[in-house]
């Protein structure tokens, strides 16, 4: 049998549920790889004694006849989710040392599925990056490197620790958050499954706040099968989320497992075709569809007429909410506290020295937008064109099931490249904001690799609450491109 | 739009976030970069579009008027920066008070 560590999360239920291993020795292989790579930088946290007694717990009721979904089976948790009893930084200083004393409702319901937590993984601070460049423990170093070529690249962001460590085989699959491409841009930079699910479909409650009304949590892994596995888990209606969608959950995994994508309508939208995308990226798009039309799809061009405006728009809402969202740590009820001479020096000594540059930079564009004299020119402005891209997505629904363009513009970097403008930082995320901004569902498979020998991805988008023809067309796109590349030498 | 340092002086007042003087001319240099880059929203004709707040179609629940959960206080106090102090130290539930620097003389 293969080394455990190799296993996706189907074929470890397969290995657990045929007693080949113990969830015990499970994640103990999985351990043992934290301990290997731990120089990636890709946890801020390791738990591996509640690992431990979570695989134990496992065991005891698969012995017992009641072994759930992901019974067994080890995750990485981004640390933007709560953990109760687990430190829980948002990649931040100002919530260092916090520990939660509940759990986010994604966790649980992952829990409650049998699943094992090995650790937090490290992030941009509070979401806002492309790079995992912003966390203030240090950025996680991707697994991949360039052929001939020893430099450090970045696993893109925010989601990067999450990204790198199923890469790196650490974990067979984990959570991120994606607010405008965290998930999967993150996942083409590392060669994997990224899925960002349609606004509603996971539950936000628990999850650390940075711009709610794009915020999603969502599952990465190394096949499309596991991804919508771990998305079934962490699905459904919550109550405590007032935008949580109040749908059944449907039984993605079946989806995952039907290719079958004939007469299949494959929307490619020309407003994507620009300039500034590396010309691999383009010429695999292109396959991607070829691929596709192979299979028996129909491709179909679109027009997303309001594409471009979609990236600047989005710095309006998202640090607009971002600045509400972040007023609460204030040094009074959690997190960190620097002393002042008065309460408002109080408040301002804390956020000053508890927030990075970029969380900085983004609050103070957002309270920009929103103070008095701007809100029309700036947030409601911003507003009204998330409007058009949401009709451009919704007209271009009527001529397509399924939307096919590249993940993100280029490969991954090196770090510290694109550090000196933020405006060229942003701009990684072109192709998966626009998404963001509609509410859809968006999954990145790993296509190819470039010539450098690095990952690229392409991205499905689907429309709202239909991740079950996204991932089928996900599935069919996977078997197509038949990606077996590999991260070697970190 | 080009912002000043007293601008961004300002912006860092109402956020409530210490930006040392050095850091306000190179801070007003990269936001009116990102406020440039932004001026592009003007070109789009948004006369008669109604805002989009929420992407959600789903009106937002409403729930009976009715205590659901409580009872913790020693949860809701136990990350207090500043520590925090117990109505009754033996039933930390009881309830108890953050604590802050003396804002009233």
């Amino acid at each position: 049998m293969a080394s455990l560590t190799d296993l996706t999360i189907a074929q470890l239920g397969a290995a657990l549920a045929r007693k080949e291993a113990s969830a015990v020795e499970v994640a103990d292989a999985h351990l043992a790889k934290l301990d290997e790579h731990r120089a990636l930088n890709a946890f801020i946290t390791e738990t591996p004694e509640k690992a431990r007694a979570m695989a134990a717990a496992s065991d005891a009721r698969r012995a017992k006849g009641e072994a759930g979904l992901l019974e067994g089976i080890p995750l990485a948790i981004k640390d933007l989710f709560c953990t109760e009893g687990v430190q829980t930084t948002a990649g931040s200083h100002i919530l260092e040392g916090f520990v939660p004393q509940y759990e986010s409702t994604v966790t649980t319901n992952l829990w409650k599925s049998g699943a094992v937590m090995v650790g937090k993984t490290n992030l941009d601070e509070f979401a806002m990056g492309s790079s995992n460049m912003t966390s203030h423990f240090g950025g996680v170093e991707n697994p991949w490197k360039r052929r001939g070529d020893n430099r450090k690249l970045v696993p893109g962001g925010s989601s990067g620790g999450s990204a790198a460590a199923v890469a790196a085989y650490m974990v067979p699959g984990s959570t991120g958050t994606d607010t405008g491409g965290s998930i999967r841009q993150p996942a083409s930079f590392c060669g994997i499954v990224g899925l960002k699910p349609t606004y509603g479909r996971c539950s936000r409650w628990g999850v650390v706040a940075f711009a709610s009304s794009l915020d999603q949590p969502g599952p990465f892994a190394r096949t499309v099968e596991d991804t919508a596995l771990l998305l079934q888990a962490m699905s459904g209606h919550d109550p405590k989320d007032s935008t949580s969608a109040p749908l059944p959950v449907p039984d993605f995994a079946a989806a995952a497992r039907n290719p079958d994508i004939k007469g299949l309508k494959v929307g490619i939208p020309k407003e994507y075709r620009v300039d500034g995308t590396s010309p691999e990226i383009a010429a695999l798009w292109d396959k991607g569809m070829d691929m596709l039309k192979a299979a028996g799809a129909v491709p179909v061009e679109v027009s997303l007429p309001h594409t471009k405006y979609a990236l600047p728009a989005y710095y309006i809402v998202a640090p607009a909410e971002c600045s509400s969202n972040l007023a609460r740590y204030d040094g009074v009820r959690y997190g960190l506290r620097v002393p002042g001479k008065d309460l408002a020096d109080m408040y301002e000594g804390t956020r000053g020295a508890g927030f990075g540059k970029e969380v900085r930079r983004r609050i103070m564009i957002g309270t920009y937008v929103l103070s008095a004299g701007y809100y029309d020119a700036y947030y409601k402005k911003a507003q009204q064109i998330r409007a058009l891209i949401a009709r451009d997505f919704r007209q271009a629904f009527e001529k397509c099931d399924v939307l096919l363009t590249p993940t993100a513009p280029t490969a991954a970097f090196a770090a510290g490249d694109k550090m000196d403008d933020p405006v060229t930082m942003y701009l990684n995320d072109m192709f998966t904001i626009p998404a963001s901004m509609a509410g859809l569902p968006g999954i990145s498979v790993p296509a190819g690799l470039d010539k450098d020998g690095l990952p690229l991805g392409l991205q499905l988008i689907g429309r709202a609450f239909d991740e079950e023809t996204m991932l089928r067309a996900a599935a069919a796109l996977e078997k197509a491109a038949a990606f077996s590349g590999r991260a070697t030498g970190y | 739009m080009a912002l000043d340092k007293d601008t961004v002086a300002r912006i860092a007042r109402l956020a409530r976030l210490k930006v040392p003087d050095e850091d306000l001319a190179p801070l007003a240099g990269e936001l009116s970069g990102i406020f440039a880059w932004i001026e592009q929203l003007n070109e789009v004709d948004t006369r008669d579009v109604e805002p989009l707040s929420s992407v959600s179609d789903v009106t937002l629940p409403m729930r009976a008027d009715k205590v659901t959960d409580g009872g913790m206080a020693a949860k809701v106090l136990a990350n207090a920066p500043g520590g925090a102090v117990y109505i009754d130290s033996s039933d930390k539930n009881a309830g108890g008070f953050f604590t802050v620097p003396k804002v009233v003389e």
